[in-house]
C-alpha cells in the first residue's frame, strides 16, 4: 500500500511541507518505501543512498524549523539521471567504464537544486552515456515502463522518467540530446521539458554531444517542471555555452500568460510512420487549442527529413571526441589484460563500452576523418543551420508549434534492439529541436487503446520557456491525463 | 662547366615551430594556477584532469598575451578567436584531445627581426627579418615520468596556455635559428608574455630542415627535428642535421621524410617515426567554447600597453644617447635593465648617458652577478649612479675613487656624496699642496725628467702616478697635469 504522499505533485508536497503537515524526512521515507516496493519491477534507480537522502531531508526539516526554508523545493526529493555529477555520489553514466567512479564535484544544476533545498535522490538508470531511446543500452539494468513492465520507458533518461511515473520521486532531472527527456516523458505519461540550449549549465553533465545536450526536468505537471527549472536555469561562469538571459518566475508566469496563441502544426510531422492512436490524440489536442480561440496554422519545416541524418553525424562526431577521455589511464575502468599505454586504451575501451557506444564512436570517428569532414560533418552543420532557419521562419507566424513527441507509444523490450536504425527513428520528432537549440516540452495528451500514454510536444521560441510552459499548462489543466497513474 | 658536387653545392631551408608557455596566473581553460616545480599533480582540478562533465572556459589573460604578441610582431589579428579540438590519444593528454586552433589561428603572418653574429663580439651583426606563417593558442600537456616497470604522469603542466609560433621556411642556417630564438625570447620576455626559460620548458623548439642545390626553387624533403631543449641545442641540432643530409645526398642517397630526435649531449640524432605514421587529428570546432570576437577597441587597449621592440630600442639608444654597441647589446635584451638605464640617464642629465651606460653595463652588472641578484633587488638605484657620475664629472672625485665609492654603495646602499665625505675622497684642488707633491715627484725621478725634456710626452705619466700616490687619489688629474707641465717648463 503506497503512502498518500506518493504521486503527489511537488507543488502540493511543497505546500504540505510549508504547512508542517509533513516533514521532509517523512516524505523521503515515503519515496524510499515506494522505491523498495516497486523498483524490483521498474529498475529506475542504479543506486539510492538512503542515509544520505535522510540526512539531506533532516537538514531541510532543520532549516524549516529555524525559519530558513529556501523556497518551494526545500525538502522535495529530486531524482537525478546518473549522468549529472553530485559530489560524493556515483556517476556511472550507465557504463561499465565508470562503474566505480564517484564524482568529487557537483554539477552546476546539482548546486542549483542544493541551493533550493531539494533532496538529491538516487542515481537514475539511463542508456549508456545517454545513447539510446529505450534505456536498454544501460550496462546494468533495463528499466521498465511503469504502465506496462514488458515495455521500455523510452530513453535515454528512462530511469528518471520511470521514477516519476512510478511515484518514486515527484520530480527528476534528465538530459536531452535528441529527445532523451521528451520521448521517455511521453512514453511514461508525464511532463518532460528540454530547455533552450544554453539556459541550463552543462557543467557537470557528462557530455554525449556538447552542442546538443541539455539538462531538463521530469514532473507530473507543468507547474512542477517550472519549479525545478527555476532552480537550475541561468548563466554559469563554468560553461561558456550558457547564456546570459533574464530568468523570469516561471511558476508565476504560468497563470499570467494566457492565450489565445497562434500555434503552428508542421505538416512534416504528420506523415507516414506516425501511429494512428498517436495522431488521433495529438489532433484532438490541436482541436482543443483551436476551440480555446487559438489560431491554428499549418506550417512547413522543409528540412525535417534531413534531421536524423544530420543529428547522427554531429552527435557521433562530438561523442567520439568527448568519450576519448574514458581511456583507462586515470579514473575509468582499466583492463587487467593491459600491459602498456596503447594496450590500456584498447582493452579498457573494448571492455568498458557497450556496443551502441562503440557504434557511435566509430561513426563519429569516421565522419571527422581526413577527407570525409566536408562531406559529412561540414554538410551536417549546414543542414543544421537550415533546420534552425526553418523553425525561426515558422516563429515569425506562430508562437509555438504542436507535434507528436514520439511516433509510437512505448514499444516492447527487445523489439528494436536488433535494428539500431529503427531505434534511431524513435527520436524523429524530437531531434530537430536539439539541432535548432529550441525548447520543447512533452505533456500527456491521451492513452492508446491498450492504455499506454501519448505525449504532445510543444516547441517554443528560444529562451521563451515561460510562454512554452504557459501554453502547455493551459492544456494540461483543462485535461486530466496528468492525474492518471499506473497501477503497480 | 660542371663542378663536382660538394657540401657548398647545397643550401639549407629551415622552418621553426616554437612553443612558448604564456606567463598567466591561471591555466588556459580553468582557474587553477600555472607553475613549475610544484609537487606532482597539485596544480590540477576537475577540468585539468578531464573528469567527466567538466567544461573549459577560456582564460582572457592568455588571449590578451597572444594578441599582444601578434601586435608586437606585426601579425594580422583574426577578428574572431575560434577553438578546435585536435584528437589523439596519449597519456599526457587528459582529454585525449587538445584544444587548439586549426584553420583560423589568432595571428597570421608578421615577422621577427634577428641579429646574426657579428665579426666579433663587440661588432654588430647583420639584421635579417624572418617572416612568420602563423601563431596560435593552445593548451600544454602533462609530463610522463618513465620508470622501469611503470610510468607516472604529472598533470601540473597540463592546460598551461601555450602559444605555437610557426615561421615560414625562411631560415638558412643554424646561426639564423639561434639568432631567431634569441630575438624572440628577448621580445617575449621584455613584453612580459613569457619567461621563455627553456630549462623549465617554457620555450620549446622543433625544426623542419631540408637541403636543396644552391639556387634551386623546389624544396627538398624535410626532416623534423625534435627535443631541441636549449637554444644551443637548436643550433647544434640543425647544424648536425644539415651535415647529415648533405652527406646522405653527396653519398648518392635520398632524404626520407621523418621525425628525428636530437640528443644535445652526444650531438647525434635518431629517427623517431616516418611519415607513414602521421596522425589524422580529426580537427573540428570545439563545441564547448564559443568563438570570441576581437574588436578594434580591445586591440587598441592592448596596443597601448606594448613595450618598444628590443632592436628598435637599441637603435634609439644609439641615436639618443650615443651608446656604443657593446653597451646597448648588454642593456637592451633586459627590459628592467634598459628601463633602469633610461631612468638613470634622465636623472644624470645631458651628456652623461655614456658614463651611466658604462657604470650599469660594467660595474653594476658585475656587482649583481657576484651577489646573484636581479636588478630590482640592487641597492644601487638610478639616483646613486646619477649622483656618482655627477661627482666624477664635476671633478669632485677621481675615477679611481669613484670605483671605491661604487663598491661601497653597492654593499651599503649609502648615497655617494655621503661616502665621499665620510671617507674624505674629495679631490684636492689646493694648488699649494699639489705643487709640493709635484715637486717631490719631479725631484725623485731625474730619468723621467730627462726623457720628457727629450720630447717623450709619455714620461709625464710616471710623475702623475707618484702624485696620485702621494695624494692618496684625491689629486685632481687635470690640475696635476697643469702643475707638472708648469714645473717641468720652469725647471
Amino acid at each position: 500500500m503506497s503512502s498518500a504522499l506518493v504521486f503527489q505533485t511537488a507543488a502540493a508536497l511543497s505546500d504540505q511541507l510549508g504547512a508542517r503537515k509533513v516533514s521532509a524526512v517523512e516524505l523521503a521515507q515515503a519515496c524510499l518505501a515506494q522505491v523498495r516496493a516497486t523498483d524490483d519491477r521498474i529498475h529506475a534507480f542504479l543506486s539510492v543512498d538512503e542515509a544520505d537522502i535522510l540526512a539531506q531531508a533532516g537538514a531541510a526539516d532543520a532549516r524549516r524549523a529555524a525559519g530558513q526554508a529556501r523556497g518551494p523545493l526545500d525538502g522535495v526529493p529530486v531524482g537525478l539521471k546518473d549522468v549529472i555529477a553530485v559530489r560524493g555520489q556515483p556517476l556511472t553514466c550507465g557504463s561499465r567504464m565508470l562503474e566505480k567512479f564517484v564524482s568529487p564535484y557537483d554539477a552546476t544544476a546539482a548546486i542549483g537544486l542544493k541551493n533550493a533545498g531539494a533532496v538529491l535522490f538516487g542515481r537514475a538508470n539511463m542508456d549508456e552515456f545517454a545513447m539510446g531511446s529505450s534505456t536498454e543500452n544501460s550496462a546494468f539494468q533495463t528499466t521498465s515502463n511503469p504502465w506496462d513492465v514488458t515495455r521500455i520507458p523510452g530513453g535515454s533518461s528512462g530511469g528518471s522518467a520511470a521514477a516519476v511515473a512510478a511515484g518514486q520521486v515527484p520530480v527528476s532531472l534528465g538530459s536531452d540530446t535528441g529527445g532523451s527527456i521528451r520521448q521517455p516523458a511521453a512514453l511514461c505519461g508525464i511532463v518532460g521539458l528540454k530547455p533552450t540550449y544554453g539556459l541550463i549549465s552543462r557543467y557537470g553533465l557528462v557530455a554525449y554531444a556538447s552542442s546538443l545536450d541539455q539538462i531538463g526536468p521530469f514532473a507530473h505537471t507543468v507547474e512542477d517542471a517550472a519549479l525545478v527549472l527555476q532552480a537550475i536555469a541561468g548563466h554559469d561562469v563554468n560553461d561558456s555555452t550558457s547564456f546570459r538571459t533574464e530568468i523570469p518566475d516561471y511558476r508565476a508566469e504560468l497563470a499570467k500568460r494566457r492565450g489565445p496563441w497562434r500555434l503552428g502544426v508542421p505538416k512534416e510531422y504528420f506523415g507516414a510512420g506516425l501511429a494512428p492512436e498517436v495522431r488521433a490524440s495529438v489532433e484532438k489536442a490541436i482541436a482543443w487549442y483551436r476551440a480555446q480561440g487559438c489560431e491554428i496554422r499549418e506550417v512547413s519545416l522543409p528540412h525535417t527529413e534531413y534531421a536524423v541524418a544530420a543529428y547522427y553525424i554531429i552527435a557521433t562526431a562530438e561523442a567520439s571526441s568527448n568519450l576519448a577521455r574514458f581511456d583507462g589511464i586515470r579514473y575509468t575502468h582499466r583492463s587487467p589484460k593491459a600491459t602498456d599505454a596503447v594496450d590500456i586504451y584498447h582493452h579498457s575501451r573494448a571492455e568498458g563500452f557497450g556496443s551502441e557506444v562503440k557504434r557511435r564512436i566509430i561513426l563519429g570517428t569516421y565522419v571527422l576523418s581526413s577527407g570525409y569532414y566536408d562531406a559529412y560533418y561540414g554538410r551536417a552543420q549546414k543542414v543544421r543551420t537550415l533546420i534552425r532557419q526553418d523553425f525561426l521562419n515558422a516563429f515569425r507566424e506562430v508562437d509555438a508549434l504542436l507535434t507528436p513527441t514520439s511516433p509510437t507509444v512505448a514499444f516492447k523490450k527487445g523489439e528494436k534492439t536488433a535494428n539500431p536504425l529503427e531505434m534511431y527513428l524513435a527520436d524523429i520528432f524530437t531531434i530537430s529541436l536539439n539541432l535548432a537549440g529550441l525548447p520543447g516540452v512533452s505533456v500527456p495528451c491521451g492513452f492508446s487503446p491498450e492504455g499506454l500514454p501519448i505525449g504532445l510536444q510543444i516547441v517554443g521560441r528560444p529562451f521563451q520557456e515561460a510562454d512554452l510552459l504557459a501554453i502547455a499548462h493551459a492544456y494540461e489543466q483543462a485535461h486530466d491525463f496528468h492525474t492518471k497513474h499506473p497501477v503497480l | 662547366m660542371v663542378n663536382n658536387p660538394s657540401p657548398s653545392s647545397y643550401e639549407a631551408v629551415i622552418g621553426l615551430e616554437v612553443h612558448v608557455q604564456l606567463k598567466t596566473r591561471s591555466k588556459m581553460f580553468t582557474r587553477v594556477a600555472t607553475g613549475f616545480g610544484a609537487p606532482p599533480n597539485t596544480l590540477t582540478d576537475p577540468v585539468v584532469l578531464a573528469l567527466p562533465g567538466t567544461l573549459p572556459v577560456m582564460n582572457k589573460e592568455a588571449l590578451d598575451k597572444i594578441i599582444q604578441t601578434g601586435l608586437l610582431l606585426g601579425c594580422e589579428i583574426a577578428p574572431v578567436c575560434k577553438w578546435d579540438r585536435k584528437n589523439y590519444f596519449y597519456p599526457d593528454s587528459p582529454k585525449n584531445y587538445q584544444i587548439s586552433q586549426y584553420d583560423q589561428p589568432i595571428c597570421l603572418r608578421g615577422s621577427v627581426e634577428i641579429e646574426l653574429p657579428g665579426a666579433a663580439r663587440n661588432i654588430m651583426g647583420e639584421h635579417v627579418t624572418i617572416p612568420l606563417t602563423r601563431i596560435h593558442l593552445e593548451e600544454d600537456v602533462g609530463k610522463l615520468n618513465h620508470g622501469v616497470a611503470e610510468s607516472l604522469i604529472d598533470y601540473n603542466r597540463a592546460g598551461t596556455p601555450l602559444m605555437e609560433l610557426v615561421t615560414d621556411p625562411a631560415l638558412k642556417s643554424a646561426d639564423e635559428a639561434f639568432a631567431f630564438l634569441t630575438a624572440l625570447r628577448m621580445i617575449l620576455v621584455a613584453a612580459g608574455i613569457s619567461d621563455c626559460d627553456m630549462e623549465k620548458g617554457q620555450m620549446r623548439c622543433d625544426a623542419n630542415i631540408s637541403i636543396r642545390p644552391v639556387g634551386a626553387e623546389k624544396l627538398g624533403t624535410k626532416v623534423e627535428l625534435k627535443n631541441l631543449n636549449s637554444i644551443s641545442f637548436v643550433r647544434d641540432g640543425i647544424a648536425h642535421e644539415i651535415q647529415r643530409q648533405t652527406a646522405v645526398v653527396l653519398g648518392g642517397g635520398t632524404i626520407r621524410q621523418e621525425t628525428r630526435d636530437f640528443d644535445g649531449q652526444t650531438g647525434t640524432s635518431q629517427s623517431l617515426r616516418s611519415k607513414e605514421m602521421a596522425h589524422d587529428y580529426r580537427y573540428f570546432p570545439d563545441p564547448d567554447l564559443m568563438p570570441v570576437k576581437v574588436d578594434e577597441v580591445w586591440k587598441t587597449q592592448l596596443r597601448a600597453g606594448l613595450p618598444e621592440l628590443p632592436f628598435a630600442k637599441q637603435r634609439r639608444f644609439y641615436a639618443e644617447y650615443q651608446l656604443p654597441y657593446t653597451i646597448t647589446s648588454v642593456l637592451v635584451p633586459d627590459r628592467a635593465l634598459s628601463d633602469y638605464f633610461e631612468e638613470t640617464a634622465k636623472l644624470a642629465g645631458a651628456g652623461r648617458a655614456q658614463a651611466v651606460g658604462n657604470w650599469i653595463a660594467n660595474d653594476l652588472l658585475r656587482e649583481l652577478g657576484a651577489a646573484g641578484l636581479e636588478i630590482a633587488a640592487a641597492k644601487v638605484r638610478p639616483a646613486h649612479i646619477a649622483a656618482l657620475v655627477a661627482l666624477v664629472d664635476a671633478g669632485t672625485i677621481s675615477s679611481s675613487s669613484a670605483k671605491e665609492v661604487f663598491a661601497e654603495m653597492a654593499q651599503s646602499g649609502e648615497l655617494p656624496e655621503a661616502i665621499v665625505e665620510r671617507r674624505g675622497l674629495r679631490q684636492s684642488t689646493d694648488t699649494g699642496e699639489l705643487e709640493v707633491w709635484c715637486r717631490e715627484a719631479i725631484a725623485g725621478n731625474a730619468k723621467a725628467v730627462a726623457e720628457f725634456k727629450a720630447g717623450n710626452e709619455k714620461a709625464i705619466n710616471s710623475f702623475k702616478g707618484a702624485v696620485m700616490k702621494a695624494g692618496k687619489g684625491k689629486a685632481n688629474p687635470k690640475l696635476v697635469d697643469e702643475v707638472l707641465r708648469k714645473l717641468l717648463a720652469e725647471g
